[in-house]
Order: C-alpha cells, then structure tokens, then sequence
C-alpha cells in the first residue's frame, strides 16, 4: 500500500512537470514572438527616416535567429522530438541540413539576376535610384480617382 | 561490455522491434512532416529568390497595417493576433497529448475542443485578411492615368511612389508579390484547414471512446505532429511575409 502511494506520488509529479515544461516553451515562444514584433516595429519607426541598409538587415538577422530558436522549441517541446532516440532525430535532421544548401544558393542566384540585370550581363555601370520605400498618403480622394486626369 | 552493446545495436535491426522506438505511423507522420517542410521551403525560398532578383519590393508595413473594426494605421497588429493565437493552439494540442498519454478522455476531449476552436478562429482571421487585401483599393499611377487596384495575383498597388500633379502617388510594384503571398498563406491556410478536420475526426473519435477501446491514444499524437507542423510553417510564413 505505502508502495502505491509512492508511485502515485512519483507520476503525479512528473506529470506535473511536464505540464510545467509545456507551458515553459509556450512562454518562452510568446515572448519570442513579441520581441520579433517589436523589433518589426523598430524597423517601421527607422524606415520613416533614412536607416542605414546595414542596421536594417542586422535587425532582420535578429529576428531571424528568434524564428529559429522558435522552431526549436516547437519541434523538441511540444512535437517531442528531443524525447526521441538519437538515431531516430539523425534521420530526420541530417535531410533538413538540405535547407543550408537550397537557401544560399537560391538567394545567390537571385542575387546573381538582380545584377545581371542592372547592368545589362555586366555591360553597364548601375547607378541606384532612391525610391520613396514608405507609404506616402495620396492627396487625390480614392472615389474621384478613377477618372482620367492630364 | 562492448560485446554486449554491438550485439544490443545489431538486435535493434533485426526485426522484432522498432530501431527508432516510435511507431511505425508515428515515424511515417514525421517523414511525411519532413517531405512537407520541404514543399513550403521551396516556395519560401523561391520567393526569397525573386525578391532577392527585384530593385524593389513592397513594404510589408504598409500592406499589411490594418486591424477590423479599426480605422487607424496598425502595421503587424493583426497579424500578431493571428500568431498569438496559432501559438495558442498548439499549447491545447499539446496538453490534449498529454491527457491522452494519461488515458484521461475528457482531459483530451477539452484540449481538442479548444484547438479546434483556435484553429477555426485563425482560418477567420485569414479569410478576413484576404477580402481586406482583395477588396480594399488603392490610387495607383498606370500609364499616366489613377487607376484603383486592389492586392490580387495579378495587380500590386504597392509599388515606389512618384510625384503626380502635385501629389505622391504609387506605382504599380512586383506582380510576384500577390502570387507569393496568395499562393504561401493559402498553401498554409490549406494545411490548417486539413488539420482542423482532422482534429474534428479526432474529437469525434475520442468522444465515442475508441482510443479508450484501443488501449492508447497515438492518434492523437500523430494529429498533434501535423498540428504543430503547421504553427512550425506559420512561424516561417510570418517571418517571411510579415517581418522582413
């Protein structure tokens, strides 16, 4: 009798943990996800005036890292792949490591095309327009807009 | 001693037992998942390619600025929303797990209820974001002439604004915009519509008591792989899209 209850006891409370670890990851991913929002919301702030391209894409960077470690949490915590056997982890992530490969090249190669493009296959010298990037609010009333002006 | 592991290691494949000590559906599950991931990879990453090929590209925060019922200029809030509430529903499909694992059939029947609900409250949430999108036009300088467009497949009022009679107005920007962005979040919004009938198959199930006839409630668990694997893709999406 004393042994059951010890058992009882022993399940109750690493059921209680795992509870606890579930909402742990839950947290951590909602915190995550505000701080991506709020450096989202640095971005908005900076793109009104004239940020340097590299502050922007560092903060781009971050928000990247935060999305990976997100995934992490989501497929170790709540898919449960960190429970799994090693060999059994291995034969789903050395596939992914493919992604490594697939995303550099293809950004290079759209890279490549932007170029090749700008410079007519490197025939040209490109020189870089400023465009206005943020939404200027249109003077001209949307219902009257539709017709044609000179 | 190392005999004894050798021979534990060969015992493990040959045959009698599972080498990964998953189910053979379970293992299946994630290997689907891992072929699925690299479907919604190829489009993201080919929508990276082109962005990466174009001068210009839209800004998000001006696209994506508007929350229902409100007037004002809110970039990323009700797309927050819809993360928030994705993330959210993952945590009750992950605690449904859970009470199946403890073969506790109204602990899962509560969990499921409230992921489906949650997955329900996300495919609103998109289906209003599109007819906003859709809908919703704006000036746009074509050839000399204001014309309104709205966000579709083929037309993108989100291009670089130039001055037009005295005022800035847009022109039209990357066509490949409105085909990525349709084409990514439907693929998704796809996915979470399967995921929430299956969960409605689950609930169904667990209601008339199989998986407590069975003896187990894996297929709970396999449901809350895909289900998970979609909040995994809405993470991804949601920075792509959304974020950068």
């Amino acid at each position: 009798m004393p042994e059951q209850t010890t058992a009882q006891v022993l399940t109750h409370v690493s059921d209680e943990a795992h509870v606890k670890r579930i909402w742990k990851a839950f947290w951590i991913l909602l915190i995550l996800t505000v701080l991506e929002l709020g450096l989202g919301l640095v971005i908005y702030q900076l793109d009104k005036g004239d940020p340097s391209p590299w502050l922007i894409l560092f903060i781009k960077g971050v928000i990247t890292i935060f999305t990976v470690a997100k995934a992490f949490y989501i497929i170790s915590i709540f898919m449960h792949l960190g429970d799994e056997i090693r060999s059994m982890m291995l034969s789903l992530a050395i596939p992914a490591t493919l992604f490594i490969w697939f995303i550099i090249a293809f950004l290079a190669d759209g890279n490549s095309f932007r170029n090749l493009r700008n410079t007519d296959a490197g025939s040209r010298i490109y020189i870089e327009q400023k465009v206005h990037h943020h939404y200027v609010p249109p003077v001209v009333p949307a219902e009257k807009s539709d017709k044609k002006l000179d | 001693m190392e005999t004894a592991v050798a021979q534990a290691k060969t015992k493990l494949w040959t045959g009698g037992k599972s080498p990964f000590n998953v189910s053979y559906g379970k293992l299946m599950m994630w290997y689907f998942l891992l072929s699925d991931s690299f479907t919604f990879g190829a489009f993201l990453i080919s929508y990276g390619s082109i962005r990466f090929s174009q001068n210009y590209w839209v800004d998000h925060n001006a696209v994506f600025n508007s929350f229902p019922g409100f007037e004002a200029n809110l970039p990323l809030a009700f797309v927050s929303l819809m993360t928030f509430i994705l993330i959210f529903s993952s945590v009750t499909m992950v605690l449904a797990v859970h009470e199946g694992h403890k073969m506790n059939q109204k602990g899962v029947e509560k969990w499921l209820f409230l992921t489906i609900l949650g997955g329900l409250a996300f495919l609103g949430c998109q289906s209003i974001e599109w007819t906003h999108l859709i809908t919703h036009t704006h000036p746009v300088l074509v050839d000399g002439v204001l014309e309104n467009w709205g966000t579709t497949m083929s037309h993108n009022p989100w291009g670089p604004h130039v001055m037009f009679n005295g005022a800035m107005v847009a022109t039209p920007g990357p066509v490949a915009f409105g085909g990525y962005f349709f084409g990514i979040t439907g693929f998704h919004g796809f996915h979470v519509t399967c995921g929430v009938i299956i969960n409605i198959i689950m609930f169904i199930k667990t209601k008339r008591g199989d998986f407590q006839m069975r003896g187990h409630y894996e297929m709970i668990e396999k449901a809350g792989l895909y289900w998970h694997f979609v909040d995994l893709v809405w993470v991804f999406v949601f920075l792509c899209f959304y974020l950068i």
